[in-house]
């Protein structure tokens, strides 16, 4: 535990992304395995001990320490497992420090019940960082501020290799990493991850800015529509197949109509859509289907979930990324075309003669399925990461209406002293009496500066009429110009219409509440 | 005859703790006729007093932070004298704390009292190790008075303050300390641990870094931290250490030096958030007061039934020297600092 400790006990308190690699690369080169291998879990977010709560490890302070003295300490440090840490009574103990291993290999097969008296056991021999890093590492408190991709950076560093060469590897592996380990210390060679049917780190975009329009040769670039849904990886290899999402996570269970119907194989890129009598619906019946383990029969018929390729990585055994785009492109009609899988088909090839014609098609599009125009450079191979100047996002401009500031919530964080969450609506008529009513239509807490963040904060106070907890409802007084990209039917709304990402785009401190928007010239944006 | 308890004959007044029959004040907080100053840490040793006693060093101390005073009568006691004050007699033991620091031992018609002022147990090489003195009642600070406060092996700190100096070879180390005592302790035990390098002091640690060199306590090649045109060029930094008083290390003052690595020595340092409040990127727990477990030790060592408590975290402490069958009291003396020479 001691190097891990230290590592844990200098991250805590460094802010630079530089001080810390030094400080992980530092550790990498000093650990022994598998010790590394289990911090660089710990690091990452990958190692979790359910088994172990806050409670058990007050229960434990409460064996060795007088309650009232450990009150008035936890009201002094104001953190559970850094007050037992440093309360600890030390008792003579004739056991070793445990080392990580030993922690995460006990723990990983102890009851629950039995948890604590493991845990005692480690407490005494350890010094009051070694139990701070065993109380936070079982507790999931660590919150060092390192990211898994700064790690990654870390063991490209270590092992003098590119960062790509990492993620290339990365989602084939489980802690406690031994083969990345061996590799990176160069005993063996890299991890051979050719029959397995691992992530391949995606190739990102670029958002277009409106002053590189005019530089850019567009001539050189594929355009394609850029579809409103999620991204995602199929990897079909060695007779398994996967759907992953963006970052990498493992999301096929809940999306077994796509999966069924990979009968290929092949690591395909492409979106993933709710797709009904053909049309592509809208972002929020795919978020119906988001963020579940499993799925229901209903679930299946109402939103069918559908994927639109755009690029293939491997057919095969055989490794395309390093193709120019247009012969992947080519390689891929050919195996669509040969494969024909249900559930799937091609995004389409945006044909244009020029920049003009594009910009015109991306203005006119107010498709709800697409958010604007993908462009890609003809040329280019598939690069992973966000490499310059080859995928460019060209997000069409969003909507705007005005809609009237209705309740405001505190913020979190260091907002957390201002009413920084703001609800908004649109005027109707009330369905019976036909008077004027708001209904809420979206929710913001950002596009405002600080300053006027301080001006809001102190117009809500002045205008409160209602206080329920956190939330505070206000006289119907002040004008938001709202931007979103888009806008959705929503039955769970009271509106009957949902944004997506609503912003606040300008305060508009002149005008009249009266003169906001009605609720049907927001339907009438629905695409 | 009984000895009288020291109840009945030391008061706590407004001005501080006073010896009736002696007719003095021990750490008066304000200005008085006849004081005697434990040690020289500000809080404890003011501007003033008519007459002072005090260890030869400590008077040193107070000369040089508060200056000459015209007028003032100075009584210099060596550690182990006996003197008569009025009806009483007094001597000065060490504390431990910084150089010259003394508990003051008074003694009535065969009734003692040990006011230690601030103390602590561990060694350190810059000044005399605490002597523990039997008496009837101890008063105690309590800076360090929750059980959470229980100081690491400074050697330890100091190593992890080596290790960061050899991982950022290209970055400057500033420790945060104070100038009376913290500063030359760190340097002391720099120097212990085989580190033979220049250490670079801020401008305002330099004359007590001389005063402890005049007292016989070597602190090797020290140098001004004056970076820039006329001082040192600022690449010599690299790799190096440099000591500055608290208030220096995340100011403008530090901005002279190569990409600092902002350190701190302090017992305050063993709480994470107090570290983190303060920007401090590398905290180094090295206290010169006496942490939780020995506090209660040394209630033991001087076997003394009752302890009087100064300053500092007195509900806790009174609750865990209650539990153990001594009798405490709080004597709730406002104006010493916590943070004074911790
Ligand atoms: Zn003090
Ligand atoms: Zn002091």
């Amino acid at each position: 535990m001691t190097p891990f400790a230290q590592l844990l006990d200098r991250l805590i308190y460094t802010p630079s992304r530089n001080t810390k690699l030094a400080l992980i690369v530092d550790y990498f080169r000093h650990a022994p395995d598998p010790d590394r291998g289990w911090a660089l879990a710990a690091l990452t977010g990958a190692l979790s001990f359910p088994g172990v709560k806050a409670g058990a490890i007050r229960e434990l302070a409460m064996r060795r320490v007088d309650p009232v003295l450990f009150g008035w300490s936890y009201d002094y440090v104001g953190d559970l497992a850094e007050t037992t840490a440093l309360i600890w009574p030390e008792r003579r103990s004739n056991r070793a420090w445990p080392t990580l291993s030993e922690v995460v290999e006990r723990l990983r097969t102890t009851a629950r019940s039995d948890a604590p008296d493991v845990i005692e056991e480690w407490l005494d021999p350890l010094d009051a960082t070694g139990r701070w890093a065993l109380l936070k590492l079982i507790t999931g408190g660590l919150r060092v501020g390192v990211s898994a991709r700064l790690a990654k950076v870390a063991l490209a560093e270590y092992g003098g290799v590119d960062p790509t060469e990492i993620e290339e590897v990365w989602h084939g592996l489980e802690p406690p990493y031994g083969e990345l380990f061996a590799w990176l210390d160069r005993r063996t060679p890299r991890p051979d991850l050719e029959d397995k049917p691992v992530f391949r780190p995606p190739m990102l975009a670029h958002p277009l800015e409106d002053d590189e329009v005019e530089g850019l040769d567009f001539s050189a670039f594929l355009a394609e529509w850029k579809w409103d849904g999620i991204r995602v990886q199929i990897v079909a290899r060695g007779g398994e197949k996967r759907l992953y999402s963006r970052t990498g996570d493992d999301i096929g269970a809940a999306f077994p109509d796509v999966l069924d119907h990979v009968t290929f194989e092949a690591v395909l890129d492409g979106e993933l859509l709710v797709v009904a009598g053909g049309e592509v619906r809208p972002f929020n019946e795919l978020q119906q289907r988001l963020n579940r383990k499993t799925v229901t029969g209903a679930m299946l018929r109402k939103y069918p979930a559908f994927v639109r390729l755009y690029d293939i990585l491997f057919e095969g055994a055989e490794d395309l990324r390093d193709l120019p785009l247009v012969e992947r492109r080519a390689r891929l009609e050919a195996f669509h075309a040969r494969t024909a899988p249900q559930r799937m088909d091609l995004s389409a090839i945006v044909e244009f003669a020029g920049r003009d014609e594009l910009e015109a098609l991306r203005a006119g599009a107010r498709d709800t399925a697409t958010e604007g125009l993908m462009l890609k450079r003809r040329d280019a191979p598939y690069v992973a990461g966000r490499p310059k100047g080859l995928w460019y996002k060209w997000k069409r401009g969003p909507l705007t209406v005005d809609a009237v500031l209705m309740y405001a919530q505190r913020g979190h964080g260091k907002r957390s002293s201002f009413y920084s969450d703001y609800t908004f609506g649109a005027w109707r008529e009330h369905p019976e009496t036909g008077a004027p009513e708001l209904v809420p239509v979206g929710k913001a807490y950002f596009g405002f500066t600080d300053d006027e963040l301080k001006l809001l904060d102190k117009w809500v106070r002045d205008h409160t009429v209602n206080r329920f907890g956190p939330v505070r409802e206000v006289t119907h007084g002040l004008v938001f110009e709202v931007a979103f990209d888009s806008i959705h039917r929503s039955p769970r709304h009271k509106s009957g219409v949902a944004m997506r990402f609503p912003r606040i785009s300008r305060i508009r401190w002149d005008k009249p509440a009266a003169e906001a928007d009605r609720l049907e010239t927001l339907e009438k944006l629905i695409g | 005859m009984i000895a009288p308890h020291p109840e009945t004959w030391v008061e706590v007044r407004p001005q501080g703790l006073y010896v009736v029959p002696g007719g003095f004040y021990v750490d008066p907080l304000r200005a008085v006729d006849r004081a005697v100053i434990t040690h020289g840490h500000s809080d404890h040793a003011r501007p003033g007093h008519r007459a002072v006693l005090a260890t030869a060093e400590t008077l040193a101390i107070m000369d040089h932070r508060i200056g000459a005073q015209p007028g003032q009568a100075k009584q210099p006691l060596a550690y182990g004298e006996v003197v008569r004050l009025g009806e009483v007699e007094v001597s000065l033991h060490p504390a431990g704390h910084v150089l010259g620091s003394a508990q003051v031992l008074i003694e009535y018609r065969g009734s003692r009292i040990v006011v230690s002022g601030d103390y602590k147990r561990r060694a350190d090489p810059t000044c005399a190790p605490f002597v523990p003195v039997r008496c009837d009642v101890f008063v105690t600070e309590a800076t360090f008075g929750l059980p959470v406060f229980r100081h690491p092996d400074d050697r330890a700190e100091i190593a992890r303050l080596l290790d960061s100096v050899r991982l950022f070879p290209e970055r400057c180390h500033v420790v945060g300390v104070y100038s009376l005592g913290k500063a030359q302790r760190v340097i002391g035990l720099l120097r212990e641990a085989g580190w033979d390098r220049p250490i670079y002091a801020h401008g305002a640690l330099l004359p007590m870094c001389a005063l402890y060199e005049a007292h016989g306590v070597s602190l090797g090649d020290l140098r001004p931290a004056t970076a820039g045109a006329k001082g040192v060029p600022k690449d010599e930094f690299k790799g190096g250490i440099v000591l500055a008083p608290p208030s220096a290390i995340i100011d403008r003052w530090a901005r002279r030096l190569p990409d600092p690595v902002v350190c701190m020595a302090s017992g305050w340092m063993r709480v994470r958030q107090r570290a983190r409040q303060g920007g401090v990127e590398l905290p180094l727990v090295i206290s010169d007061h006496a942490d939780w477990d020995e506090l209660l030790q040394t209630f033991d060592d001087v076997g003394a039934p009752e302890v009087w408590i100064t300053h500092g975290r007195e509900e806790a402490l009174m609750h865990a020297a209650n539990a153990r069958g001594y009798r405490a009291r709080a004597l709730a003396l406002v104006g010493y600092e916590d943070e004074g020479g911790s």
